[in-house]
């Protein structure tokens, strides 16, 4: 335990200040959509060259995980995910507002957060090198399986109109190769248009696709934006812990996924967070209550993107090479603060990793409080302004949103065309999440694909490229899990009812229990 | 905070549409355009030059990002900025070379005024620690008995690791295969997990991953202070220098005077011996090449890159 020295180090008052702000300030900037994480971070970077090396990582440590956190408020209270990281709430996270929970669904997402962010934290500390060595078995193939793992759960979020599902994900795996490929350079369907040859970005996709429709429905219809009759503002919070309690498992086994994707780099936490929500889903009793508003929905996707905190970390602290973009920038301080960064940071500087290991953990910790007091004001004003004043408000943020991505107009343009593309879809019963899925996990699989492919015929062995690796080999199953378990659910049911009539039977004609 | 960052930008922009001033500039804070996402080489080199440019000359550079299409984006809209010198933006080769000459990215390479080259990071050729690789021979060899069987990771197609990989091509007379991951950390993540033989990076990428890689050989003049112990290909008897060279463009219509004054400053921030060192510690290679010699500098390029191109198959257009 000679590590709690530096849990000392961690502790100093201005450390702790540090830690509340950037927590705070990283709550605010996750949950305004088109603020991501990323930019929480770089924007602050210049303020920490003139901190100790220790209190400038904790100040990043801290915005860091409280952008992730933060963008579940959006995703919850406006149907629009915040961060990439938070699709995956917005499927239970607003069914569960729009029927009054949103005081509740709030207060588990910050339970889940922390929970989550503290598991992966715990596994950076501990267990960082021999996760790292997990980030480098990770070739070409296992980036192409995880991502069909994820588009299987288009399967999930389609229950009964698996046709429009599967035409809908077709839609987003297109957006997905819009302009510049990576491999190969082609221009693709860009239509000459320079705007589109940056392709289509992915947070700009989110807000067009999620939100916009929302937006229009609203000035639509004459309905509230949430229910508010019988809406409990209060932080709900021991009905939340007992259904943590409950949902105990969901909740580490989604952030032992979420660290684990975490650590991949090229994976990130929207990939956590699907992956961990089509898990949960599956091992859960009532499957068919996730998507319209199950509690264990928002446990599984924000423990488990908190989670890709710590484990993101553990390639970049370990090995330099940065497990999600933030951690890019975090890299890059480092560098410019003097710092050796690689496999030798561990053992040369452990003071500063130590520390920092420490401030992520404490930072954690404060976004508890922190998060359910913003979390139960943002409730209530998102229920007290009048749709009037709500929606132009909530439109103006996802065009300065769109266009704080790359500080380039097109990317709200394209937000636009996305969200009334999105709407129409949407009367047409095409849900937005099989396109966002397509589009985010396009690219991925699809350099998957292709890497392995060049690979594989430079071995001349394309086919062991693809199914003759071990890891590769456990995620196709997971996949088939996933996509069949309905009929595998029936088939075990069917059988089971089967035996234990036979069983009757048999123990009839021997006369005696065996 | 970005945006708070934008509109003080934009305020500033507003408040002074009066003609720049070459004499006193800079008078108010620059802008810094990197076309690319923070945390890369383009960023670290640029958030080592600000502490420096503030204090020489007292005003803030703001470094922002415009990422997208491997830079083109951003290219593709500078001449459209307001050209008084406050806004300036980061240019690299090759990319400014061959994307105009594979397709239509919306700039030709003319419509670049760069001002200033800075720093390039030397391709390197990378193994894993416990590679059959020991020596850039080793390689060769085994290349030219299983034509096509080695297989270089590289950051995209069409980039600098590509247009490497290609000369080296022609220079060992091997035959190779390029596998293009979507930026330099996926790459070399791909050959410290043995996922690919070996990898086409660059020195400031080899350098954080310590004794976990094997450096085999580095394009540069001379061995770089980084890898004192890492031949140069020009002493293996390969003639090859290179790798992305990054530096700092203004919009055309900017004048001429505040081109020098901005080229002026950077080189004295290319002389700090407190920048210099912390860049020769990140693996980067200083090279200082004023307004002036730029026309030169950049002729020779492109002569360097038309031939890679032609043997990568960039069709001319």
């Amino acid at each position: 335990m000679d590590k709690l020295v530096y849990l000392a180090e961690a502790l100093t008052p201005l450390n702790l200040l540090l830690a509340f702000v950037g927590v705070l300030a990283g709550i605010v900037i996750g949950a305004l959509p088109g603020l991501s994480a990323t930019m929480a971070v770089a924007v602050l970077v210049p303020f920490t060259f003139t901190m100790e090396p220790a209190s400038g990582l904790i100040v990043l440590g801290a915005i860091y995980t409280g952008a992730i956190y933060g963008g579940s408020y959006s995703a919850i209270l406006v149907n629009t995910p915040g961060t990439p990281s938070a699709i995956a709430t917005t499927f239970d996270g607003f069914p569960m507002a729009k029927r009054g929970d949103g005081a509740l669904a709030v207060s588990l997402s910050t339970l889940a957060s922390v929970f989550g962010g503290l598991v992966g934290a715990l596994m950076l500390m501990f267990l960082a090198p021999p996760l790292a060595r997990v980030a480098l078995a990770f070739g070409p193939p296992e980036y192409f399986w995880l991502a069909v793992f994820g588009l299987t759960l288009i399967s999930a979020l389609s229950v009964g109109n698996l046709m429009k599902g599967l035409i809908g994900a077709c839609f987003g795996l297109l957006l997905s190769m819009v302009g510049v490929a990576v491999i190969g350079a082609d221009v693709r369907f860009t239509f000459g248009s320079h705007m589109l040859l940056g392709g289509i970005d992915i947070v700009a996709g989110l807000i067009g696709l999620y939100c916009i429709p929302v937006l229009i429905d609203l000035v639509a219809t004459r309905d509230p934006h949430l229910k508010v009759e019988g809406a409990q503002t209060g932080f709900r919070l021991g009905e939340a812990l007992s259904i943590s309690w409950r949902e105990k498992f969901n909740l580490l086994r989604s952030s032992i996924i979420g660290t684990l994707v975490g650590i991949l780099p090229g994976a990130g936490g929207s990939v956590a967070s699907l992956v961990s929500y089509s898990e949960a889903r599956r091992a859960s009793r009532h499957p068919e209550r996730y998507g319209t508003g199950e509690p264990g929905g928002i446990i599984a996707t924000e423990s488990a993107n908190n989670a890709t905190v710590g484990g993101g970390f553990i390639p970049t602290l370990v090995l330099g090479i940065p497990g999600t973009p933030p951690d890019a920038v975090i890299l890059g301080a480092l560098l410019v603060q003097g710092i050796k960064i690689g496999p030798a940071l561990f053992s040369a500087q452990s003071p500063i990793v130590y520390t920092f290991i420490f401030g992520l953990i404490i930072g954690t910790l404060i976004m508890l409080p922190v998060g359910l007091l913003v979390g139960r004001y943002a409730y209530k004003s998102i229920i007290a302004i009048p749709k009037a004043a709500l929606v132009p408000t909530i439109a103006f943020m996802t065009v300065i949103g769109s266009f704080a991505i790359h500080n380039n107009l097109s990317d709200s343009a394209v937000m636009l065309g996305l969200g009334a593309i999105g709407w129409v879809l949407n009367r047409a019963g095409f849900a937005p999440s099989p396109i966002v899925l397509g589009l985010v996990l396009g690219q991925i699989a699809e350099q998957g694909y292709v890497q392995s492919y060049l690979i594989g015929n430079a071995q001349h062995n394309v086919l062991g490229m693809f199914f003759g690796r071990p890891i590769s080999l456990v995620i196709v199953a997971f996949a088939l899990l996933t996509l069949f378990y309905p009929y595998i659910a029936k088939a075990i049911g069917a059988a089971r009812a089967r035996r234990s009539r036979t069983d009757i039977v048999v123990e009839s004609r021997n006369g005696t229990p065996s | 905070m970005k945006l708070m960052a934008i509109l003080a930008g934009a305020v500033f922009a507003l408040g002074t549409v009066s003609a720049a001033q070459a004499q006193d500039y800079p008078s108010k804070p620059v802008n810094y355009i990197i076309p690319f996402n923070a945390g890369g080489e383009s960023d670290i080199a640029a958030r080592l030059q600000q502490p420096v440019f503030e204090k020489l000359t007292g005003q803030p550079m703001v470094v922002q990002y415009m990422a997208g299409a491997g830079g083109a984006q951003a290219w593709s809209q500078m001449n459209g900025m307001e050209a008084d010198g406050y806004t300036i933006m980061g240019t690299n080769l090759p990319h400014i070379i061959l994307q105009p000459m594979a397709q239509d990215v919306g700039y030709k390479t003319d419509d670049i005024a760069n001002v200033y080259f800075f720093q390039y990071t030397p391709d390197a050729i990378i193994v894993p620690k416990d590679s059959q690789f020991k020596t850039l021979k080793d390689l060769i060899d085994y290349a030219k008995q299983n034509p096509g069987l080695v297989t270089f990771s590289g950051s995209g197609t069409n980039s600098a690791n590509d247009v490497a990989k290609a000369r080296f091509d022609k220079l060992a007379e091997v035959t190779t295969t390029y596998i293009p991951f979507s930026g330099t950390s996926p790459a070399t993540a791909a050959v410290l997990g043995s996922q690919v033989l070996a990898g086409f990076s660059y020195t400031t990428a080899a350098i954080n991953q310590g004794d976990q890689l094997r450096v085999l050989a580095v394009a540069a003049d001379e061995r770089v202070p980084s890898f004192p112990d890492v031949p140069t290909f020009k002493e293996l008897g390969y003639d090859m220098v290179g790798g992305a060279y990054r530096g700092i463009a203004v919009p055309k219509a900017t004048p001429d005077d505040v081109k020098k004054k901005l080229s002026d400053v950077l080189d004295k921030i290319n002389h700090d011996p407190d920048f210099i060192k912390k860049m020769e510690d990140g693996g980067f290679v200083l090279i200082n090449v004023p307004f002036d010699q730029v026309p030169d500098f950049m002729a020779k390029r492109e002569k360097e890159y038309e031939e890679a191109a032609k043997v990568m198959g960039i069709a001319k257009k």
